[in-house]
């Protein structure tokens, strides 16, 4: 194997022109000048692909919302799903819970009742929180339910004035879910 | 009683130009240099922050494009907690911020604001102080603040707010040299150290750098001014530049940038503390704006022969053209702060030796030299031909041997390897 050549870089001989680069500014001052004034004509380059609100290519959230372009992925609010005949699909497995990196879920299983309609199938969660400042929207505990009952959402605007409030039970998170219809294929189009 | 009288003028305009003018265009430069900056880089900027009227019944908050911002931030800086560290040096941390702001207030009082108007038969400048010192006393007194941003970097008793300190120090010292020679053809040419009067010339005579005018209608400059155009530009280049140099603002905010030195100078200051350094800086840059507009571009003359007119204006025994004179020059004031703030997101931070080779090597010569191709102008009618020839092939020597030493004395630069 032949050693590296050593290649000698000279530095580029500088013009006088170049030299006082008060051309350069000037010229800087032009590319500048020319994004403010495209920024406030709304013409920046790629505003209208990405949307923009006429003034560059910012987007003005509470107003403009990129909902109907969200892709098919996106990660947004874990919430829990009923099925078609409105059973929980939760068994309190608690497999989300023991995987949840920031330990953001909390499970309290119960039996069913026997007088209830479902009361031949598994167990059903007493409570379930999901604390949404843990939360870190990384989908392990929908990959980990072995009864597709978990399901990241496209919702994405959870705030609250408490830290109470931001803790999603039961009730809000099936609220968030709604019905899954049917065994879903989760590893395919609706991962 | 009469006595009384312009004691209370006298305070009534510093109330006006400091507190009501001064003051208010440093918030209005921090908003307009997060708008601007924004624009430049395709964002919107701060444009939410209005009267919030939702919070007194109404249906709907007035946003006035976001100008409310600055107060809003403003608010914010007062309620966070003052923290002091404990290991400073308690006096001179306090000293320090005071002492960057207030040289900046002092200094507007010798800005001519706009032309006499006349109330009552009683002729009032729009001036504070109507000294025959003006630049003169800008440069004494701005120089202070360099004290404040020294104490504190020194007061700070932590690394990177004393190199700060210390490269602040070294860099005002360099650029004040330069400052003060840049404008000695200038003073030359108008023969006068009052800002007012300076003003006034340029109202007649034409700008320096637009001398397209004189005593009320447009006409061509004469050999001697059009001459002595080209030392008024070096002039006004070197000064503008050394102005960014002693305001501290891009490309040659080092002793704050935040790449290197985290906050610079003012890293250890919190809440207010933190406020009064940041409006020293922008009122150090109205001021110098105030200063390079009054000496290179006619001040608050509107310019093209029109200022005669405009001072005849009058209702009754009320002359209000001064007011009309106070407004174009508070626009021109924007204009250059609009162009302070388009410098620093053009411009890339030099590198410390470059400023100081730039400061020392460059500048100083170049107004040096400057001060005698000035003189030379400002001479040549009076002198015979073969005299002027003289002195022009000398200052050509002069300035051709002062550029072979600037190369000679460069260390060649070594090729990288790669």
């Amino acid at each position: 194997m032949s050693h590296a050549r050593i290649v000698t870089l000279r530095r580029p001989r500088l013009r006088f022109g170049e030299k006082i680069y008060l051309g350069a500014i000037v010229k800087g001052f032009l590319l500048t000048l020319r994004h403010a004034l495209r920024t406030m004509l709304g013409k920046s380059a790629g505003a209208r692909s990405l949307n923009s609100s006429g003034m560059g290519v910012t987007m003005q959230f509470p107003e403009q919302r990129w909902d109907d372009r969200m892709p098919e992925y996106y990660r947004g609010a874990p919430a829990l799903v009923t099925d078609e005949q409105g059973r929980e699909r939760c068994v309190s497995c608690q497999l989300c819970e023991f995987i949840c990196p920031p330990k953001a879920i909390h499970i309290v299983p119960e039996e069913i009742p026997a007088d209830d309609r479902w009361s031949k199938v598994e167990k059903r969660p007493k409570e379930f929180e999901i604390d949404m400042i843990r939360c870190i929207y990384c989908g392990m505990c929908e990959e980990v339910c072995p009864e597709q009952a978990i399901y990241l959402r496209k919702d994405y605007l959870i705030t609250g004035l408490t830290r109470a409030d931001m803790v999603h039970d039961k009730r809000r998170l099936y609220e968030i879910g709604g019905v899954r219809t049917g065994l879903v294929n989760k590893w395919n189009e609706l991962k | 009683m009469p006595e009384l009288l312009p004691i209370g003028i006298t305070l009534a305009k510093i109330v006006v130009f400091t507190f009501l003018v001064l003051l208010p265009f440093v918030p209005l430069s921090v908003y307009f240099e997060r708008r601007f900056s924004a624009v430049i880089q395709d964002r919107v900027g701060p444009n939410r922050v209005g009267l919030p009227l939702t919070l007194l019944g109404f249906k709907h908050d007035v946003r006035l494009l976001g100008l409310v911002q600055p107060i809003a931030d403003g608010l914010k800086l007062f309620l966070k907690e003052d923290f002091t560290p404990s290991y400073v040096r308690k006096g001179f941390f306090w000293l320090a911020p005071a002492l960057t702001l207030v040289p900046a207030l002092i200094t507007v009082c010798v800005i001519p604001f706009g032309s006499d108007i006349t109330v009552f038969g009683r002729q009032v400048s729009l001036v504070i102080a109507d000294i025959d010192a003006g630049p003169l006393f800008v440069f004494a007194i701005a120089s202070l603040s360099v004290y404040g941003i020294t104490l504190a970097g020194w007061s700070s008793n932590s690394k990177f707010p004393f190199i700060g300190g210390v490269r602040s120090t070294a860099q005002m010292i360099s650029y004040e040299i330069s400052l003060g020679l840049s404008i000695i053809p200038v003073l030359m040419y108008y023969g006068e150290l009052n800002l007012g009067a300076i003003v006034r010339h340029q109202a007649e005579h034409g700008w320096l750098l637009l001398p397209f005018w004189s005593g009320g209608s447009l006409s061509l400059p004469d050999a001697q001014t059009a001459l002595f155009w080209i030392p008024a530009f070096i002039a006004f280049l070197i000064f503008t530049i050394s102005i960014f140099a002693e305001t501290n603002r891009m490309p040659f905010d080092l002793p704050e940038c935040e790449t290197e030195l985290v906050g610079g100078y003012h890293t250890e200051y919190s809440s207010m503390k933190f406020a009064l350094f940041f409006m020293g800086e922008y009122a150090a840059m109205v001021i110098g704006s105030a200063l390079i507009v009054t000496l290179f571009l006619g001040g608050w003359s509107l310019g093209f022969g029109l200022d005669a007119r405009i001072a005849e204006l009058h209702v009754g025994g009320l002359h209000y053209g001064g007011l009309i004179h106070f407004g174009v020059f508070l626009a021109k004031l924007l204009a250059f702060i609009l162009f302070f703030i388009l410098v620093r997101w053009t411009v890339p931070r030099f590198r410390y030796d470059q400023l100081m080779k730039l400061g020392w090597v460059v500048f100083f010569e170049a107004a040096l030299i400057n001060v005698f191709l000035a003189a030379l102008v400002l001479a040549a009618p009076d002198l015979t031909a073969t005299a002027t020839t003289i002195g022009a092939i000398v200052l050509a020597a002069v300035g051709a041997a002062v550029v072979w030493v600037a190369k000679v004395s460069e260390t060649p630069a070594t090729p990288t390897r790669a």
